[in-house]
């Protein structure tokens, strides 16, 4: 949930992307967040070449390699395991870039998803208002009102364990926040001398609507999709916890943490530390890009 | 020790009073599961059994090897094949003082029948009972519909309550709802109920007018902590004393730290692989297109590539025993011939699939509860990546225990991880539910997923269920069970090994039923 | 004004419904809440007739309309697993829950109020820099990480507090209450502290952009320039003018973090409604669950409802800001 919403995207409508970059860039703490990034999800996206072991793959596992320390070396596969292996025998590192891999698909997938519905019905409101925007907003305001997590809960308890039903509940309970916020800026664009023009041309709601005003209602979207990649990880790992996200051979990080606990009071620590600061790492690098990337483009908070 | 170190009233009280132990003491015992209802003939239930049984007696109790030895019954006989006899104990009284009689029994065996509203009724150990009679104050004989071996380990789980105290308007006397608040809960056990609090602490306290050894404790607190790690965390933090089923990673961690201590009960559940043994296409079978698992020596590679060792030290911490048979050797009617688990053999593994015509293997699903039994997953991964390895090439498919219960009784599953609870100390109740041949009717094979058929076994177990002695039936028992596992009809994988950790100081008697008995929890002197 | 209350009435009443079908429908799906109750020494007779009693047996519209019925009435129908009115169960653990949540928003409030106020009039000072930065930490580490955090450190390392369970209560008007005992606190703090962590984030932030808003204000410069005293300006002047925006998230909040509840009491067995929850969708008890969220949504709107009609007295314009 975010706070302070960006208003009027005026000021990053007619910034260049230069300007844009170079303002960003000017904020050391988000630049070092923006490199964090990159350097969690390259290796992360490229899992099936760079990890040293596919733990998805029970066959390889070995259960007299489990809950090795770090440092470890693997007598039957030969290879190190830098980061120690958990109670499957899973190397930790390579479950930690195959889990990251799930969390930022799973993120990616739903943020992208929300984005679109949302933006799709947000800016349907705007330009139409009257009837349709008012069922819409209440409809909205309904969903907005619910708690998330239960609303996750509920929806994976009746739709079953997966990746895609993780996608389609954490869809579920996010557009409606892109929703309220397309609507917000589009009504702002919906008087603008474009639209207007577009209107008098006689050119389709769908036309006017998509290729007209989506591009320039996009700025605020992208800061809430930025900040809701990292709410969406978040609530991945926090379903998982909960033992109803991802199938528990395929772990993803949340996964990945919840079983590892058990072993943590024991003084085995790395098999759910590990993945805990690399959970940590990756919303906090989200954060700290989307937190500036929303104080460049709120022309309020600006100084 | 904060925990056991009472108030300085209550000791000074104590010395005052001069009867009591020198030293007042509470317990504080972490549960792995809260009970669901305090009225004990409402839901069969462990959590319920135990919570019961400190308030409760039955007329025979098990021991920890689940034996039935007497409790408020001094003896009883079985005068005919249908007809048992129990001659109750005379010098018994409730906790509210009123004396312990046949009317009671009555009372109690006649009230199970009647609560209304059970998830899973009382009537499961009392469905044999024709009548229940009094023939003196202290004198009750029972009447089976047929000869029925196994009714002194059945009533083993139906305590007594005081038919006085029990009494109500409703049918059943007083009401589950009633007996949740406390209303009502009147028994002959060691503790008396001090107070419930639902999701939270479950307290009793000592019976002054208990018949039997006074126990230890003034009270004992029973606290819910359904998640593991925090029970393990709270018990090494000091704020419970003993917790039930520690973790596995924890255990030998728990066994170095001198605060702590471990009490293990006799080996009982078997954890197992029930294998589709139906002549069809099995859905989770690719690779070929009749059913493999038809096919005996497909059954023993599957059998023989699980290296029980190897998941008995990796997997469970050590708490358990590799299985070779579906019951321990010191249970009635188990196979002497599959008292030791086999070794595993990768080699021969391969070379009986390859002589059943599978050179190149084949790929199966193995189904999984999560979170049902102790470390199911994480079994059933560590069986599929043993499979994988011989050549079938196994994926799990783990599921929240009620969709797995679903598919399994939809028989959606080739393989699937079970396990089965056995408290009535011999093989004839597990043989009966997960072997003999599937018949809705006769409630035989309620549990054989597998759906695993031998009428010749069948025969046997016809036979062992009206055999009353003892001898006779445990070797009719063994035979038919040699018979099942010499065919690889069932896997057997490990039995669990219950365990208990406690703060050092305490010792206890692990029991092979699992429940956590504040009566036998003692403090070492 | 009564219109607007009358609309979110009816549309309470529709939200009730369309969940209600939703869980309905689903639990049904799932699989059979019986095969996780009966013992499985039962036979199929047997399963048979808990199911009848249930109702089970009945086509899944049948039941619906069954239960629409006997709620009309009031009655939610009976938790699967106790035999207790499914109402009932939620409502003996909602003290709980409660308790533990107006600790944490407490929490929240004084820890976030002065420190976002400290960030917002200075932005640029290192501390002010230092408390965003960790603010979003809290603001964005899930619920459940922080917990296990928690008791790793205060628990299993350092020894300090209880990691688990709600400690001794005392009984005041029928309601179990831990924060009158010692010990009831020492097993509140980490759970609170927990759920409270990202609300006092949350109220940092919103402490903060208000304050940066409100500063340029011609009375703050008037304030100034008349030359009340710096701690006047700020404790009065500015404080006055942020609180509306503040007690609008907090009281929205609050309605979140009763829902967040079921993480923490899951990691902490905090024997509240939440947990409540999670152990009845674990078993399909399906009164229970249904009964659960027909009094979360109708909880949840009236407490938005509560929430705009305090702020559409105050503000009428600046409604649409504060709800984002």
């Amino acid at each position: 949930m975010s706070t302070a919403s960006p208003q009027a995207p005026t000021v990053a409508v007619e910034t260049p992307f230069q300007r844009l970059r170079s303002q960003f860039l000017e904020n050391r703490l988000a630049t070092f967040g923006l490199i964090l990034l990159a350097l969690i999800i390259v290796p992360s996206v490229l899992a099936p070449w760079v990890a040293p072991q596919n733990p998805f793959d029970i066959g390889k596992l070995d259960i007299f390699e489990s809950q090795l320390p770090p440092g470890s070396v693997s007598e039957s596969l030969g290879i190190t395991y830098w980061l120690g292996t958990d109670g499957q025998g899973r190397d930790v590192l390579s479950a930690i870039l195959y889990g990251m891999r799930t969390s930022l698909i799973v993120a990616f997938v739903s943020v992208t998803g929300s984005l679109l519905i949302g933006a799709t019905i947000g800016l349907t409101a705007a330009y139409f208002g009257g009837k349709v925007d008012a069922l819409l907003m209440r409809i909205v305001d309904l969903q907005l009102s619910f708690p998330a997590i239960l609303l996750a809960l509920i929806l994976l308890s009746v739709l079953g364990q997966g990746i895609d039903k993780v996608i389609i509940a954490l869809i579920v309970v996010q557009w409606a926040y892109f929703a309220r916020t397309a609507r917000g800026t589009a009504l702002v664009e919906r008087n603008r001398e474009y639209v207007q023009a577009a209107r008098c041309l006689a050119l389709s709601p769908q036309r006017i609507i998509f290729r007209h005003m989506l591009p320039n209602c996009m700025p605020p979207l992208i800061v809430i999709a930025t900040i809701d990649l990292a709410h969406a990880i978040a609530a991945e790992a926090t379903l998982s916890y909960l033992g109803i996200g991802v199938p528990v051979t395929q772990p993803s990080l949340g996964m990945l943490i919840a079983n590892g606990f058990e072993f943590m009071l024991s003084g085995q620590y790395w098999i759910s530390f590990f993945p805990g600061i690399a959970l940590a790492l990756i919303i906090v690098a989200i954060n700290l890009v989307g937190d500036h990337l929303r104080d460049i483009l709120n022309p309020r908070s600006a100084q | 020790m904060r925990l056991f170190t009472g108030t300085l009233a209550t000791s000074v009280a104590a010395l005052m009073l001069g009867a009591m132990p020198l030293h007042a003491a509470d317990l504080m015992i972490g549960i792995k599961s809260e009970p669901s209802s305090l009225d004990p003939q409402f839901h069969v239930l462990a959590t319920n059994m135990q919570v019961a049984f400190t308030m409760f007696e039955p007329l025979v109790m098990m021991d920890a090897f689940a034996v039935p030895q007497p409790a408020l019954a001094e003896s009883w006989e079985n005068v005919t094949p249908t007809e048992w006899v129990f001659n109750l104990r005379k010098d018994v009284t409730f906790s509210d003082g009123s004396p312990f009689t046949a009317e009671d029994v009555l009372f109690s065996f006649d009230r199970v029948a009647k609560v209304p509203n059970s998830p899973s009724a009382y009537t499961l150990f009392t469905r044999q009972i024709e009548s229940v009679e009094a023939i003196d104050d202290y004198t009750v004989k029972m009447t089976t519909f047929k000869p029925y071996p196994l009714l002194a380990a059945d009533i083993t789980s139906v305590v007594i309550m005081s038919h006085l105290a029990a009494a109500g308007d409703a049918p059943e006397g007083k009401t589950t709802t009633e007996l949740n608040r406390g209303d009502g809960l009147i028994g002959t056990g060691p503790f008396t109920f001090v107070s419930w609090q639902k999701g939270a602490d479950f307290v009793v306290e000592r019976n002054p007018n208990y018949w039997g050894d006074a126990p230890e404790w003034d009270t004992v607190t029973m606290r819910p902590m359904t998640n593991a790690a925090a029970r393990a965390a709270a018990l090494l933090a000091g704020d419970i004393a003993v917790m039930e089923d520690p973790p596995t990673a924890n255990l030998s961690d728990f066994e170095n730290n001198p605060d702590l201590t471990i009490a293990k009960a006799p080996a009982g559940r078997v954890v197992y692989i029930a294998l589709d043994q139906q002549d069809r296409e099995s859905p989770g079978i690719s690779g070929t297109d009749t059913n493999p698992l038809m096919d005996a020596r497909v059954r023993e590679a599957l059998f023989i590539s699980i290296d029980r060792y190897g998941i008995v030290d990796r997997v469970m911490g050590g708490l358990a025993e590799p299985a070779g048979d579906l019951v321990p050797a010191h249970f009635l009617g188990s196979s002497p011939d599959h008292a030791t688990a086999p070794t595993v053999d990768v080699e021969r593994a391969k070379a009986l699939l390859t002589e059943a015509g599978y050179p190149d293997g084949f790929s199966i699903v193995l189904g999984s509860p999560n979170g049902r039994y102790v470390n199911d997953v994480r079994i059933a991964q560590t069986i599929a990546s043993m499979w994988s390895r011989v050549g079938v090439t196994t994926e799990v498919e783990a599921s929240a225990p009620p969709v797995f219960f679903q598919n399994r009784d939809e028989m959606k599953y080739s393989a699937y991880l079970g396990a089965w609870g056995n408290g009535s100390g011999e093989n004839l109740t597990t043989l009966n539910a997960l072997i003999n041949t599937y018949d809705r009717e006769q409630g035989k094979g309620t549990a054989n997923g597998g759906r695993y058929s031998n009428p010749e076994v069948d025969a046997l177990l016809a036979e062992a269920a009206s055999t009353m002695d003892d001898a006779a039936r445990g070797a009719i028992l063994s035979q038919a069970d040699s018979m099942v596992l010499n065919d690889f009809g069932i896997i057997p994988v490990h039995y669990e090994v219950p365990v208990w950790a406690l703060r050092n100081g305490l010792t206890m008697e692990g029991r092979a039923d699992q429940y956590t008995l504040p009566q036998y929890i003692v403090s070492a002197e | 004004m009564l219109l607007f209350i009358i609309n979110r009435l009816i549309q309470a009443a529709g939200a009730v419904v369309v969940m209600s079908m939703l869980v309905f429908i689903g639990l049904y799906l799932i699989g059979d809440p019986t095969a996780m109750l009966v013992s499985p020494e039962a036979n199929d007779l047997e399963r048979a007739a808990v199911r009848q009693a249930f109702g089970l047996d009945q086509p899944i519209w049948m039941q619906y309309l069954t239960f629409v019925g006997n709620a009309a009435r009031g009655d939610f129908g009976r938790s699967f697993l106790t035999g207790q009115p499914a109402m009932q169960l939620i409502l003996e653990r909602m003290p709980a829950t409660i308790e533990m949540v107006v600790v944490a928003i407490g929490f929240a409030v004084l820890v976030g109020v002065p420190l976002g106020m400290l960030a917002g009039l200075r932005p640029k000072a290192a501390s002010s820099k230092a408390v965003m930065t960790v603010s979003i930490l809290g603001f964005s580490l899930p619920t459940f990480w922080i917990g296990l955090m928690l008791i790793m450190f205060f628990s299993v390392y350092l020894g300090l507090l209880p990691s688990s369970g709600r400690g001794s209560t005392v009984s005041v008007g029928g309601l179990s209450l831990s924060v009158l005992t010692p010990d009831g606190w020492r097993h509140l703090i980490l759970p609170a502290l927990t759920l409270g962590l990202a609300k006092a984030a949350l109220i940092i932030r919103v402490t903060r952009a208000a304050t940066r808003e409100v500063l340029p204000m011609d009375y703050i410069k008037f304030a100034r320039a008349k030359g009340v005293r710096p701690r006047r300006v700020v404790g009065v002047h500015l404080l006055r003018n942020i609180l509306i925006p503040i007690v609008t998230v907090t009281g929205l909040e609050f309605g979140q973090a009763v829902a967040f509840a079921v993480v923490t009491e899951t990691v902490f067995a905090w024997p509240g409604m939440g947990k409540l929850l999670i152990d009845s969708i674990i078993i399909l008890d399906r009164p229970v669950v249904v009964a659960y969220l027909v009094l979360m949504v109708f909880f949840l709107i009236m407490l938005n409802l509560v929430v705009d009609i305090l702020y559409m007295a105050i503000d009428p314009t600046a409604r649409e800001k504060v709800r984002d």
